[in-house]
């Protein structure tokens, strides 16, 4: 029998929807709600603040983490949703098209990391 | 050749038809919130290493009534996502047993509630020590 390769697929998912359930809800509120309309203080997402943070390993692992494992998570929802849908045909290519766009984003997120 | 044309019940709206089949919907559509913020934080990172420059321009692209509202119903969102993420998981993780007793649900829901309250305020925390 072939192997599957949904745990694969399951377990990120598994992790990004940990990511969005622990921390989303309070950094959209800071980036998306609190800094834009004046809330908290501008300074908080400084360039020069932002870079440095961006430029420690955790900054890095932090930023990469919320990116790519959300993506991952939305990718399997919204794959999955297409035969809720009643969308039962081009299954193969929908799956390349999900999968196949979190994992050029997740590349993309690496290397801009690396390049700061 | 005759060509056969049975009846198929049409699956149409089929999510409509009760509050749970509309509540899974509304589940599972929060993920599509949760993928544009990322695109957009991923924007930011492309404006983070092109420089300042871009860096300000998407802190203005931000501050756009589109983008304010987005947030709000992205937040709105990612709260639905958690809350129904922390009732679940309890059915998904295995059986926890402490002493001789397994842990019922809502011990575990709970303890979810408590981490993530500590996980937001640091967040916040390390938002403001400037």
């Amino acid at each position: 029998m072939k192997r599957s390769n949904e745990p694969i697929f399951w377990s990120l998912f598994g992790a990004g929807g940990v990511v969005v359930a622990f921390i989303l809800p309070m950094l959209i509120f800071i980036t998306g709600i609190a800094v834009p309309l004046g809330i908290l203080p501008h300074e908080v997402m400084e360039f020069e603040r932002i870079r440095d943070f961006a430029d420690a390993w955790q900054g890095k692992l932090f930023i990469f983490a919320v990116i790519s494992l959300t993506l991952w998570h939305s990718a399997h929802r919204i794959f999955l949703s297409l035969h809720d849908l009643g969308i039962h045909w081009g299954r193969g290519f929908f799956r390349w098209l999900c999968y196949g766009f979190a994992g050029f984003c997740t590349l993309l997120t690496v290397y801009l990391l690396m390049h700061i | 050749m005759t060509t056969r044309k049975p009846y198929i019940r049409s699956m149409q709206g089929w999510w409509l038809k009760n509050t749970f089949y509309k509540k899974y919907m509304i589940r599972e559509a929060t993920s599509i919130f949760a993928a544009i913020y990322a695109l957009i934080l991923l924007e930011g990172l492309m404006a983070l290493a092109s420089g300042a420059a871009a860096w300000n321009d998407w802190l203005v692209s931000m501050r756009s009534p589109v983008a304010v509202i987005f947030h709000l119903l992205a937040l709105a969102a990612a709260i639905y996502h958690t809350i129904t993420w922390f009732a679940v998981s309890p059915k998904v993780a295995p059986n926890i047993i402490i002493g001789k007793q397994k842990v019922p649900a809502v011990a575990i829901t709970a303890l979810q509630y408590a981490i993530a309250a500590i996980l937001y305020l640091t967040l916040l925390w390390v938002a403001l020590s400037i």
